[in-house]
């Protein structure tokens, strides 16, 4: 157990040193960032540096969990979520601690050149020590990327389900890109919540922008069309492609009992004419006054 | 014991359903709903399920049956107000209760009632000449 102690003792003796080597590192092996970038990671880095070298003095550097490496943890994990949002790749992140190796190692090596077997054990636990450390890093990079692609994904949700007010009575929901089960859940939730808030006897679902329609979504129509109705709404169904209307042919897919119409148009007439209203052109010398 | 109320209204009955359906009170509808409409000669049946918020298979059957009781009966039934939750549920659970009339509220659920039993009353006159 001789060689514990001689990490932190090093880092104690020689922490301006290593960072400035470790800078020098980081300045060479990145890829080109801008003066601000490099201000940002010197401060970043002396920061690192100072929690480090507390932390190997205080806690043990075999376990990185306890409260003498919060600071260091912090750290890297604000550094990684910066980094994340910044558009940096994960190798990129992660030699932020990984090329501290060098710089350590070759300082232990001056300090401890003489005894091998010294050298050997401060050398194994700096790197024992150091991999935790990336490994964390790494995860924590993850975690943020997780985070703004979840989040994305909510709001894509969000901006992809409106239920837009046609005319009296009648609802529209345009659907835009590809529908999974997530997605058609909330189209059928919206669509309902809708038809019961304002109280329309008719609601068309366009799909002229949904790409593909496999069984899968085309029995997530027909639900969204029997719920509709069990809650006294007549669905119709618009925006049916020609690929399409061959596609949920050749996949034996029943549609007949739900009304079906080429464009959102077609359909409209239809609900018009079902809730017994009518559009007609205006006389030309009634229109001439209009104006 | 526990019993839903049945409203008579000129020709049609009403029952709205203000609690937590369990078997038990559903067969109890059933058994009152087809005496009732028996008894006042009705010609439509209105179900109002706007405060319902739970279905199982059972209820949802009940209603389908319910309906198809009161059409051998000779009395249109319209389930009104059915929210949007409990719509979802019976359609996962593959009960699309083919065959029965719905209606938003209860107020288009009467026009309907009214238009259907028109409707019979058409053909009824028509085949007696």
């Amino acid at each position: 157990m001789q060689a514990k102690g001689k990490l932190s003792e090093t880092l104690g003796k020689r922490e301006a040193e290593i960072t400035s080597k470790w800078l020098e590192l980081q300045a060479a092996g990145g890829k080109k960032i801008s003066a601000a970038e490099h201000a940002e990671t010197t401060r970043t880095s002396r920061e690192f540096m100072s929690a480090f070298k507390a932390a190997t003095q205080k806690g043990s550097t075999d376990d990185i969990t306890g409260p003498e490496w919060e600071r260091v943890r912090e750290i890297i994990s604000d550094l990684s979520a910066s980094r994340a949002k910044g558009g940096y790749s994960a190798s990129e992140t992660a030699s932020f601690v990984f090329s501290l190796k060098q710089p350590v190692f070759s300082v232990l090596r001056d300090e401890y050149g003489k005894d091998p077997e010294v050298l050997g054990d401060a050398i194994w636990e700096a790197t024992v020590l150091l991999d935790k450390l990336g490994l964390l890093t790494t995860e924590a990079y993850q975690k943020t990327r997780e985070e703004v692609i979840s989040r994305q994904q909510q709001e894509l949700l969000e901006l992809s389900t409106p239920v837009v007010r046609l005319w009296e009575n009648v609802l529209a929901l345009p659907l835009i890109g590809t529908l999974d089960s997530a997605r058609t859940q909330v189209v059928m939730q919206n669509l309902l919540d809708a038809i019961v808030d304002t109280r329309s006897d008719f609601a068309i679902i366009d799909i002229t922008g949904v790409p593909v329609v496999d069984t899968l979504v085309a029995q997530h129509l027909l639900k969204t069309v029997a719920a509709a109705r069990l809650m006294g709404a007549d669905c119709l169904i618009s925006g049916i492609r020609p690929q399409i209307a061959q596609t949920i042919i050749h996949l034996g897919v029943d549609l007949t009992n739900v009304t079906t119409k080429a464009t959102l148009a077609d359909a409209f007439a239809v609900a018009l004419r079902r809730s017994g209203q009518t559009v007609v052109k205006m006389d030309k010398r009634v229109a001439a006054e209009a104006k | 014991m526990e019993r839903i109320p049945i409203l008579k209204m000129g020709q049609f009955l009403l029952v709205t359903i203000q609690v937590d359906m369990h078997d038990r009170l559903a067969l109890t509808l059933q058994d009152d709903l087809t005496s009732q409409i028996v008894r006042h000669r009705a010609r439509g049946v209105l179900i109002d399920i706007s405060t319902l918020e739970m279905v199982d298979s059972f209820i949802g059957r009940m209603l389908s049956s319910i309906a198809s009781m009161a059409s051998l009966l000779d009395a249109q039934t319209v389930v009104v107000g059915m929210r949007p939750s409990v719509a979802i549920t019976l359609v996962e659970l593959g009960l699309s209760l083919q065959g029965i009339r719905t209606a938003l509220d209860v107020e288009k659920g009467m026009a309907a009632l009214v238009a259907a039993v028109a409707e019979t009353e058409g053909v009824n006159e028509r085949s007696e000449v």
